[in-house]
Parts: structure tokens; sequence; C-alpha cells
């Protein structure tokens, strides 16, 4: 009985210092979504890219003209653009059922925290790309976003910081092999966010 | 078995206690009405329960003004750190001794 009393306080103090610090709202689904966006686009972006080439061929010789590089910007945006909103949805409705608010100190550090290397990323890209270095593009997106995930991982679900780990290795693998920007690309934002996704949505949303 | 009995913290029996105290472990710092919306207490609920940690040293009360509006801080001391680590190793420990 009294043991009983015991045990329950031990949770409840485990269960506030979460509740308090981390934001746990974060719904597994959208990142699977998220995943199948980027898979899309990376397809788009291909048949754009390889049109008269294959990945395979030299890198050096892929050519770029105004209105591709256009399309393919149009694709990453419509990527990003889909799977924020896609991740609000479903983390306000995940929120909801849990009787949490969505608007609150652990979700306002989780978003900070997660957009100050994504936004550094984001400056970086834009000021590659003014030089030419498009090579270096997509293993930068990579890199970037996997800190931007380890970062955030401190104020969210754990599972968030090996989303990141794995980002951060593929970005180094991808600076290494250039040339296979896009393959890496669609490995990571495709492959990984369903990877993870699924196993959130088994772990914390499938009950 | 005694010993272990002593380290029991009276001042952190009670649930909202508990959760003021879980809280301010995990957060350098945290306003009256974060904290009123985790517990889910009543204002007068949750005033009388932060008076009492207070009044225990183990809790500061800041108040001050943002703009116009009062806002009240609440942090935990070292005392207050120190006694509800102490507190929760009691409860393991009871817990494992049956």
């Amino acid at each position: 009985m009294e043991n009983e009393k015991y045990l329950n306080d031990l949770n409840e103090i485990k269960q506030m210092m979460n509740k308090s610090s981390r934001f746990i709202s974060l719904s597994g689904m959208s990142g699977i979504l998220a995943g199948i966006y980027a898979l899309l686009g990376a397809g788009f972006a291909y048949s754009i890219l390889y049109q008269n080439t294959s990945i395979t061929a030299d890198y050096k010789n892929l050519v770029l003209t105004e209105i591709s590089a256009i399309k393919l910007v149009a694709i990453a945006f419509a990527v990003l653009v889909l799977s924020i909103i896609t991740g609000f949805v479903f983390s306000i409705n995940k929120a909801k059922k849990q009787n949490e608010s969505v608007w609150n100190i652990a979700s306002k550090r989780l978003l900070i925290n997660f957009l100050i290397p994504l936004a550094t990323g984001g400056f970086f890209i834009l000021f590659i790309i003014e030089k030419d270095f498009m090579v270096l593009v997509a293993p930068s997106t990579l890199l970037f976003y996997g800190l931007a995930c380890l970062n955030a991982s401190k104020y969210t679900l754990g599972d968030v910081r090996y989303l990141g780990l794995s980002m951060i290795v593929l970005g180094l693998l991808s600076t290494w092999f250039l040339g296979y920007g896009l393959l890496f690309w669609a490995l990571g934002f495709g492959g990984c966010h369903i990877l993870y996704g699924s196993l959130m949505y088994f772990k914390y949303d499938r009950k | 078995m005694l010993n272990i009995i002593q380290n029991i913290n009276k001042a952190f029996d009670h649930r909202i206690r508990l959760g003021i105290m879980s809280i301010l472990m995990v957060n350098e710092n945290a306003d009256f009405n974060m904290l009123k919306e985790l517990l889910g207490v009543t204002d007068g609920n949750l005033a009388s329960h932060t008076k009492a940690l207070e009044l225990e040293k183990y809790i500061l009360i800041e108040k001050q003004f943002i703009g116009k509006k009062p806002n009240t801080k609440y942090s935990a001391t070292k005392a207050g750190r120190n006694a509800f680590i102490a507190h929760i190793d009691a409860l393991e420990k009871l817990i494992k001794k049956s």
C-alpha cells in the first residue's frame, strides 16, 4: 500500500519533469508524410536534373539551365512548406488528444533550438549557391538539418536525436561522395524520416 | 529502514508540492501561469503550496513587472534541490527494500 504511493510519487515526478521541459506531442505520422513528400520531390528533381544523362555519369558535366534551377527551388520549397504544415497540423491534433497546450514553454524552446542551426544552414546554403558551389548544397542541407535535430532533441522525444545523428552521417558521406547529393538527400530526408517517423508512430501514437 | 524514512521529506508529501519541485528541478525558473497550467490547480491552491515551499526555503519567489502586468517567478534554491534529490533517493530505496 505504502509502496504503491511511493511508486506513484516517483512516476509523478518523472512525468512532470518531462512534461515541463520537453514537447512530447511531436507526431510520428507527420515524419512519415514528410519522408514521402521528400521522396516525391527527389523523384521530380531527378527527372529534371538527369533528363539526358544519369546520376552515375560524371557530375561535373551536369548542366543546370536557369529554368530547371527555378524548378528545383520550387520543388524544394514545396516539400519544405508541405512538411512544415503537416508537422504543425499533426502535432496540434496530438496535443489536443493529450489535453496539452501546443504553444507553451516546451514547444517554444523546441522551436527556437531547432531553428537556430537550421536558419544558419539556410543562410550558408544561400551564400554557397551565390558563389556557385552547387555540389555542396545537398550535403549542407543534410548536415545542418541533422545538427538542428540533434540540438532540438533535448527538448522533445529522444528519438529525434538518432534522426539527427543519421542525417549528419549521411551529410558527411555525401560530402565525400560529391555528385551523388540527390541520392543521399532522398535517403536522408525521405528514408530516415519514414524510418524514424514509423518508429515514433508505433512507440507513442498507436495506443 | 528508520534512516530512510527520515529522509522522506514531509514538505514534499503532497502531489502539488511534488509537482512544483519536479518542474523547478528541470527548469531554471517558471512563472505562475506555467505552474498553474502544468499542474492543473486553482490560483489559491497553488499560492498556498508555493508559500509552504518558500517557508522551507526550498524555492525562491521573485515578484516583478513585465510592462504593467505583475509576474511572479519561481525557482528552486540549492537547499531545495538537495532536499528533493534526497527525497527521490529515499523513495527509490524504499521501493527497492520491499
